[in-house]
C-alpha cells in the first residue's frame, strides 16, 4: 500500500455506466473503508474540520472506522450531519475537508468524503438510527422546504426536543436532493428517501404539497399556526435564461426542468407518464455541476452532448470529479464558446445553435478571466434540443407575501451569517434562498446554524 | 391524500369533480389554478379552478380528457382519493385588487369557449358577490357540449350562448357574438377571455380592433408551478414571463399566441402515444399513423 496515494473506489465502467442510471461511484466496503482510514494521521489540530461547513469531528470519526467499530463512527458523524450519505457522495470535498488535510501536502488527502459514504450506507444497511431528543420543548418551529438546508434545520431542532413541521412545495420531500441532482449520483431510495426517514425519526412532520406564499404565508403561519419560529429553506429559484433568439423553441428547456421531468418525475425510465424529449444531439449551455448533471443525463437518454461554455477549462465552475466523468462517458466540451441564436425550423423546433468563439481577458470582480467574443468567428452545431444551465434568480413567492421580510439588491433574502436572523423577529433563513444557487453542504451548514439561532431565540421566549 | 367528495361527467369528457383540500380553499381566489397527481406515479396535471366553499374547505376542479393523464383521472369516483392537490398557484384576477368603487364602474364582458367556461364562472361569481353584474358569452362547439349554463346563468348579468353548429343559442363562433353585441350599442371597459388558445387570440384580435382591453388565462405546459422549471414561458409584449407565477392571466394584446400555440404541441407525439397506449393496451405498437 502506498500511504502518499488513496485507496481507489470502485466505479462502473464509463462506458456501461453511459446508458444506466445506476450509480456511478460504487463506494468502499469496509477492508477498503479501513484500509483507507490507517492513512489518517490523526492531526491534534486537524485542518479538516476547518474545511467542513457543518464541523464533523472527522479524525474522530476516522479513528473509529480504522478500529472497525463503524456504529461508533456513525453515531460521531450524526452529532454534526443530518444527512451523511447525501454528503459522502455529493459535497465538493477536494475544496473542502481534502483541500485542508495534511496528507494532501505530500501526496493525496484522505478520501473522507467516501469514507463518510461508506459510513452512513453501512448505519443504513444495517438500520442504524440517529439518536433523537431526550425531552421535548413544547414550541413549534415551521420549517419551510425540504431540501438539504430545511432538512439540516429541523433535524438539529428536533434532536434539541422542538416540535418540527417541514412544508413542502413539492408532491416528495428532498428539494433540490430529488428533482435536482440525478440518480445516478445520488441514488433516489436508497440515499435521499433514507435520509428523510431518519430526519422523520427524530419526530419531524413533513407536509408536502403546501407552497408557502401561495397555499399559506409566513405570517399567518406564525400568527393562525402557532409556530414560534419559521426557517426558510426555500431555495434556488426561477432559471435564467440568455434572453438570446430563438430561446422560446420547441426543444429549449432550462437545466431545471430537463432534471426535474428526469430525476422528480422519472422520465427516464419509459413506464413514466411525465414526457421528456429524447433528443439526438444536445446542447448544454454552462458549465456548473447542474449543468454536468444535464449533461450526463441527456447522454444516458440516448444523445450525442456537447456542453458549451464561454470561459475555459480551468474556470469551469462544475467539480473536477464530474468534468472528469462526464469527459470519461463521452461528454464533449466547446469550451470558450458561447451561443448568440437558437436556430428554429419552420415549425417552431430547434435545428442548431449558433455560437461565437471566445478568448479570455482580463479578470472579472468574480476574479475569473472574462470572456470576450472574437469578431466574426461565428458558427453552427446542429442539435435537436439547447438546455439552459445558466444559474437562477430568487424567487419571489415567499419574499413578496411575508411583512418586513427584507430582501437584498438581487433579491435575496437578507439573513445575518452567523445565525440566520433575517429583519423580521422569528423567522431565520439559509440556503440558495439566502445565497442564490450554491451547494448542497453550504446549505447545510446555514441550516444548522439557523437551528443554533432558532434555538436561541426560543430560550428567550421561554 | 385528497379525497373526491364527488365526480360527475358534465358532458363527453368533461368532467366535474369536488376535491377536500382545506389550505386550497382558505386560502384561494378567482383567477387561481390547482396542480394534481392522480396517484403516486402520476403527472402533475395543472388544471384551473372552477369553484371553491371555504366553509367545507372543498375545490371544484372541471376538467377535459385530452390525453392519458386525463383519462386515468376521468374515471376516478367520489370515494377516491387524489395523490396531491396543491394550490392555489399563480395570481389572482387583476380585478380582485381592484378598489370596488372602481370596479363598479367597469362594465366587463366575459367570452368562454368550451371547457374555459370552468374558470371563466368563479371570476363571475365572486363579481357577482361584490355587486357587479358582468356580461358573458359563452361559446361551444354544439349544444351537448355546452357546460355549467344553469350556474352561469345564476351569476352573470346576461348570458349570451352561441354554438358553432347553431345548434342552440346563437349561431357561430363567440367574435360574432361580441360583434353583434357591441353592433347592439353595448359598451365593455374590459373583456376577459378564456378558453382554447386559438379562441383567445381571435378574440384579442377582434377587441383591438374595438378599442377593448383584454386579458387572457393562458395554460401552458408546466411541472412544478411555483416559477422553478420555465417550461410554461410565454412572451408578452418584448418580455419572457412565467406562467406559473407572472400569470395564468396576461394582457391578451400583447401575448404572442402563435408562440405559445406551437410551444403546446411540445410534447404532443409522447402524449399521444401514450394516450393510445393506455386506449389499446397491448395492440398498440406504434406505425399506425395516428399517434403525431
Amino acid at each position: 500500500m502506498d500511504v502518499l496515494k488513496k485507496v481507489p473506489v470502485r466505479e462502473q465502467d464509463p462506458k456501461v455506466r453511459a446508458t444506466n442510471f445506476e450509480e456511478v461511484c460504487l463506494g468502499y466496503n469496509s477492508e477498503e473503508a479501513m484500509e483507507e482510514a490507517s492513512r489518517c494521521i490523526n492531526c491534534k489540530n486537524a485542518q479538516c474540520m476547518k474545511g467542513c461547513p457543518v464541523a464533523i469531528n472527522i479524525p474522530g470519526f476516522i479513528e473509529q472506522v480504522k478500529n472497525g467499530d463503524f456504529n461508533k463512527a456513525y453515531e460521531i458523524i450524526s452529532e454534526s450531519s443530518a444527512l451523511p450519505a447525501v454528503c459522502g457522495r455529493v459535497c465538493p470535498q477536494e475544496s473542502q475537508c481534502e483541500g485542508k488535510c495534511i496528507r494532501g501536502i505530500k501526496g493525496e488527502p484522505i478520501s473522507i468524503g467516501k469514507l463518510e459514504r461508506f459510513v452512513a450506507d453501512y448505519a443504513s444497511e444495517h438500520g442504524v438510527k440517529p439518536a433523537g431528543a431526550k425531552e421535548k420543548k413544547g414550541q413549534k418551529v415551521a420549517v419551510i422546504g425540504s431540501g438539504p438546508a430545511g432538512l439540516t434545520c429541523a433535524g438539529d431542532l428536533a434532536k434539541m426536543g422542538y416540535d418540527v413541521t417541514i412544508f413542502e412545495a413539492l408532491h416528495q420531500a428532498g428539494g433540490v436532493l430529488v428533482y435536482g441532482i440525478p440518480e445516478f449520483r445520488l441514488p433516489k431510495e436508497k440515499v435521499v428517501a433514507k435520509e428523510i426517514e431518519n430526519v422523520k425519526s427524530l419526530g419531524v412532520k413533513i407536509e408536502t404539497n403546501v407552497v408557502v406564499g401561495k397555499s399559506v404565508t409566513v405570517d399567518e403561519l406564525l400568527t393562525d399556526e402557532g409556530f414560534d419560529a419559521v426557517f426558510i429553506g426555500s431555495g434556488a429559484g426561477l432559471p435564467k435564461f440568455m434572453g438570446i433568439p430563438g430561446e422560446n423553441a420547441n426543444g429549449v428547456f432550462s437545466a431545471n426542468e430537463y432534471l426535474t421531468r428526469s430525476n422528480l418525475m422519472k422520465a427516464f425510465d419509459e413506464n413514466s407518464t411525465t414526457p421528456i424529449m429524447h433528443a439526438k444531439k444536445v446542447a448544454v449551455v454552462g458549465g456548473g455541476n447542474v449543468a454536468m448533471d444535464a449533461a450526463r443525463t441527456a447522454l444516458r437518454l440516448g444523445a450525442e452532448v456537447h456542453v458549451v461554455y464561454r470561459r475555459s477549462e480551468e474556470e469551469l465552475p462544475a467539480r473536477v470529479e464530474e468534468v472528469h466523468h462526464a469527459k470519461e462517458e463521452g461528454i464533449i466540451f466547446n469550451l470558450l464558446t458561447n451561443p448568440v441564436e437558437i436556430l428554429t425550423d419552420e415549425n417552431g423546433w430547434v435545428k442548431g445553435i449558433k455560437c461565437i468563439r471566445m478568448e479570455l481577458g482580463e479578470p472579472d470582480e468574480s476574479g475569473r478571466r472574462s470572456p470576450v467574443e472574437i469578431p466574426g468567428s461565428e458558427f453552427e452545431i446542429e442539435v435537436d434540443a439547447v438546455i439552459m444551465a445558466l444559474g437562477t434568480s430568487p424567487n419571489p413567492l415567499i419574499s413578496s407575501t411575508t411583512k418586513g421580510l427584507e430582501v437584498n439588491k438581487r433579491k435575496c433574502i437578507v439573513a445575518e451569517e452567523e445565525f440566520g436572523k433575517t429583519s423580521k423577529t422569528g423567522v431565520y433563513a439559509g440556503g440558495d434562498a439566502v445565497t442564490g444557487a450554491a451547494t448542497v453542504i453550504l446549505a447545510m451548514g446555514a441550516g444548522k446554524n439557523a437551528a443554533k439561532g432558532i434555538d436561541e431565540y426560543l430560550r428567550g421566549l421561554r | 391524500m385528497y379525497q373526491i367528495l364527488k365526480a360527475e361527467e358534465l358532458t363527453t369528457n368533461i368532467f366535474l369533480m369536488v376535491v377536500k383540500a382545506p389550505r386550497v380553499a382558505k386560502s384561494c381566489l378567482p383567477g387561481q389554478f390547482v396542480i394534481v397527481r392522480t396517484k403516486e406515479d402520476s403527472e402533475r396535471i395543472p388544471l384551473t379552478i372552477c369553484d371553491y366553499d371555504r366553509q367545507e374547505g372543498t375545490i371544484t376542479i372541471v376538467f377535459q380528457i385530452v390525453g392519458a393523464g386525463t383519462m386515468f383521472m376521468s374515471s376516478l369516483k367520489a370515494g377516491d382519493s387524489f395523490a396531491d392537490f396543491v394550490g392555489p398557484l399563480g395570481c389572482p384576477s387583476e380585478f380582485c385588487n381592484e378598489p370596488l368603487s372602481e370596479l363598479k364602474k367597469k362594465s366587463i364582458l366575459f367570452v368562454a369557449g368550451g371547457v374555459g367556461t370552468a374558470p371563466v364562472y368563479p371570476q363571475v361569481k365572486w363579481l357577482k358577490e361584490q355587486g357587479v353584474l358582468a356580461d358573458v358569452i359563452v361559446g361551444a362547439k354544439t349544444k351537448d357540449l355546452l357546460i355549467l349554463e344553469k350556474e352561469m346563468e345564476a351569476e352573470a348579468g346576461n348570458l349570451y350562448i352561441t354554438t358553432d353548429d347553431g345548434s342552440y343559442g346563437r349561431s357561430g363562433m363567440v367574435t360574432k357574438t361580441i360583434e353583434d353585441l357591441v353592433n347592439e350599442g353595448k359598451h365593455y371597459d374590459v373583456c376577459v377571455a378564456i378558453g382554447p388558445m386559438i379562441m383567445m387570440k381571435f378574440v384579442c384580435k377582434l377587441t383591438k380592433e374595438l378599442g377593448i382591453p383584454t386579458v387572457v388565462s393562458l395554460n401552458p405546459i408546466m411541472v412544478d408551478g411555483t416559477g422553478m422549471c420555465g417550461a410554461c414561458r410565454v412572451t408578452v409584449g418584448d418580455k419572457v414571463k412565467f406562467a406559473c407565477v407572472d400569470g395564468p392571466e396576461f394582457d391578451g394584446h400583447l401575448v404572442n399566441f402563435d408562440e405559445a400555440m406551437k410551444r403546446q404541441t411540445l410534447y404532443k407525439t409522447a402524449e399521444g402515444r401514450a394516450f393510445l397506449a393506455a386506449k389499446e393496451g397491448d395492440t398498440h405498437h406504434g406505425g399506425c399513423g395516428n399517434c403525431n
